[in-house]
């Protein structure tokens, strides 16, 4: 943690000035955001940045966060922001190689936040291997009135990688006989931010999976031959899935006893009234995979840590019509589909 | 699956072979709808033993004129409308709560009755109005909101009253006699609440079996049997699958303080009209919480829309694909009707589990 600085107001929080390109300004960027990210390309605090790049290919992806709260246990919006971004290009088989980091501050943000904020990105991205090297800065109006009101931020992040030689994905190569994977527990992102935002206490075991997939990913695709990855965020599974079976014009045959979910998330879901299926995650990923290459794949998901309860949870079929279909613990069988929109908790 | 499910459902495809005519059953609560279809479990099911939806949708079976108050409330500026997430998307004469709340009105959406208590403390400024919906599981939360309010003299609380009771809309249906149903399966939370013999009068009045049970798939599975042995039978008792967590006289403290906040009232149904004696109003000694009178709304009629057929959805008078309005062009984003707005209506549980209702994907 930095210490206290000090702003126009006396006050320990961002104010409209901070956003006014004067000194104020200069001294937000070089003391919260360029001291904890600080590397090299960053440091030199140009326009923009020069990276060095192998002939080839440039994975280009870019994604915006805007969760409330900005803290919940297992995360904060930092750390969705380095991840996500990582994860939209760790899937497309790329190797990440640079973020940018766009900050949109609130009037009235405690600075104690945003460097706890900061820190986390340092810390997400240290863990992905990959380095903020630009970024932008800009204060909004307070958007709401009154004590309670608690001033948030909007983080945006573009992110630029290069494809892993080797590795073709697309769901243009998924077949029947292909078999489903996913790397561990359902849900748990979602249902701690709805938990932490509809004030319920669940026990402390419920916490954000957000984590960067680009270690777990590397593993997985240099150990089989895997045809496709998406991770399961906004949507779910239930969403990933839903989009094999409609792009690829073929059937997902799920299998509920395989699909790990850990107890309390198991029970949240169920107070609230949500398909875990369609839950959003931040640190999981469904993968394709070509049947012969189902267990070294599985077993290089498990040896990382961000895959110990990977498992195999269904298979691409050719049944007509194309549907995602969940066999049930008891033997039974539902279609699966894709989320409407808002999931909303049920009434009782 | 295991070996006592393995069992039961052995035990009911016996039974129901042995058994020449068709069985109708109703599970009255749309936790059971759901939990049947989340399982899958209408697909290990004897062919002559048919599954009824029932009208235990909170959402479903509130009637428009109720869901026209709530929006003509919501689009007063002093108001705040605290409402549970499923009625947001409920559409109404004006559009629905979501639309309003996009256009600026005040709309919370609340997970327990208690946070419209701290949005009353939160927004001094503001009267906040709790969208008093759902059944016995819900309005003794309700009715706890309301004697705090009453305790501390909360001048900008007061609830739209929308309570309704369980056991006499089963009574309805089974007075109006032209659905057939040789049983119930009486939902499990609502029961905690009233006990088991609450359901006396199915009992006794319309020589009907109700059994009591949990969500669970065995629990469901373990509940259908027992109705189905009563009914080969011929006998008509109450049973109770559920005995860790319900007993036969209920949660005394709720029901306490069901009777002293509210009493009960004739209370209008969606699409089965008023049903005598099925409804919950605030008592007299709390009637300064009533939203109604607080800000002089009345009521209006309940027009739904022409194509929408909830209500024979709801009384297990037709199934939800007979709809001209099913999946085309009712769906859960573009609902005409509230069966397939809320979580737990059997439309939207239909269009999202069934495979034979399920559109072939685009």
């Amino acid at each position: 943690m930095s210490t206290t600085p000090t702003t126009s107001d006396g006050r320990d929080r961002v104010v409209l000035a901070h956003g006014g390109g004067g000194e104020l300004m200069g001294r937000l960027i070089r003391e919260h955001l360029v001291q904890p990210l600080r590397n090299d390309l960053l440091d030199a605090l140009t326009d923009g940045v020069c990276i060095d790049w192998p002939d080839g290919q440039v994975v280009f992806t870019t994604d915006s966060y805007v969760v409330t709260p900005l803290e919940f246990p297992g995360g904060d919006i930092g750390r969705l922001a380095v991840a996500g971004t990582v994860n939209d290009l760790a899937v497309m088989g790329a190797e990440p190689m640079a973020l940018s980091l766009g900050l949109i501050l609130e009037e009235g943000l405690p600075l104690e936040v945003l460097d706890r904020i900061v820190g986390s990105i340092a810390r997400t991205a240290d863990e992905a291997s990959v380095r903020v090297v630009t970024g932008d800065t800009k204060v909004i109006e307070r958007r709401g009135g009154g004590e309670e009101h608690r001033a948030g931020m909007f983080i945006n992040t573009a992110g630029v990688g290069r494809p892993r030689a080797n590795v073709k994905l697309g769901l243009e190569r998924v077949e029947p006989g292909d078999v489903v994977l996913l790397n561990g527990t359902l849900a748990d992102h979602g249902l701690t931010v709805m938990s932490v935002r509809e004030g319920i206490e669940f026990e402390s075991a419920l916490r954000s999976d957000a984590a960067p997939l680009n270690g777990l990913l590397a593993a997985a695709l240099a150990a089989g031959d895997v045809k496709f990855v998406r991770d399961a965020t906004r949507g779910g599974v239930a969403g990933v899935l839903a989009d094999i079976a409609e792009s690829c014009q073929l059937s997902v045959e799920i299998d509920e006893a395989a699909l790990p979910i850990g107890t309390t998330a198991r029970h949240a879901a169920e107070m609230l009234g949500l398909d875990p299926l369609t839950v959003a995650n931040e640190g999981k990923c469904v993968l394709v995979v070509a049947a012969d290459a189902a267990e070294r794949v599985l077993t290089a998901c498990r040896e990382h840590e961000l895959g110990r309860q990977a498992a195999i949870i269904g298979r691409v079929s050719e049944q007509a019509p194309p549907l995602v279909e969940l066999v049930t613990r008891i033997g039974g069988r539902r279609v699966v589909q894709r989320p409407y929109g808002e999931e909303l908790p049920r009434i009782c | 699956m295991t070996a006592d499910l393995a069992q039961a459902r052995r035990e009911l495809h016996e039974l129901c072979s042995g058994y020449a005519q068709r069985i109708q059953v109703m599970e009255v609560c749309g936790t059971h709808t759901v939990a049947i279809f989340r399982s899958g479990l209408r697909s290990l099911l004897p062919a002559n033993l048919r599954l009824v939806s029932g009208p235990g949708c909170p959402v479903c079976v509130t009637a428009q004129r109720h869901v026209d108050a709530a929006l003509e409330l919501a689009g007063r500026p002093e108001v705040l409308l605290a409402t549970y997430g499923d009625m947001v998307r409920v559409p109404g004469g004006a559009g629905s709560l979501e639309q309003l709340r996009a256009r600026g009105a005040r709309v919370h959406v609340i997970n327990s009755a208690r946070t419209a208590l701290e949005l009353v403390r939160k927004h001094p400024d503001q009267q906040v109005v709790l969208l008093g919906v759902g059944f016995e599981t819900t309005a003794p939360a309700t009715a706890a909101t309301v004697l705090e309010a009453d305790r501390d003299n909360l001048t900008n609380f007061s609830v739209l009253m929308c309570h309704k009771l369980v056991v006499p809309a089963m009574q309805a249906l089974l007075q109006a006699g032209d659905v057939p149903l040789d049983g119930f399966l009486a939902p499990g939370h609502v029961s905690v609440i009233i006990g088991t013999q609450a359901y006396g009068p199915v009992v006794q009045d319309h020589g009907r079996p109700v059994v009591v049970a949990g969500f669970e798939p065995q629990q469901i599975i373990s509940g259908l049997l027992y109705l189905v042995r009563q009914i080969v039978a011929g006998r008509a008792e109450i049973e109770n699958v559920y005995a860790g967590v319900v007993s036969d006289d209920g949660n005394r403290v709720a029901q306490e303080m069901i009777e002293r906040v509210f009493v009960v009232a004739n209370a209008p149904w969606r699409e089965l009209g008023t049903i005598p004696q099925s409804g919950l109003e605030l008592a007299p000694a709390y009637r300064r919480f009533d939203a109604l009178e607080r800000f002089g709304v009345e009521l209006g009629p309940d027009e739904t829309h022409p194509l929408c057929r909830c209500g024979e959805v709801i009384t297990g008078r037709a199934e939800p694909i007979e709809c001209p309005a099913f999946a085309d062009p009712c769906t859960p984003l573009n609902p005409i009707g509230p069966c397939m707005v809320s979580s737990e209506g059997t439309c939207a549980a239909w269009y999202k589990y069934n495979r034979a209702a399920a559109m072939p994907l685009r």
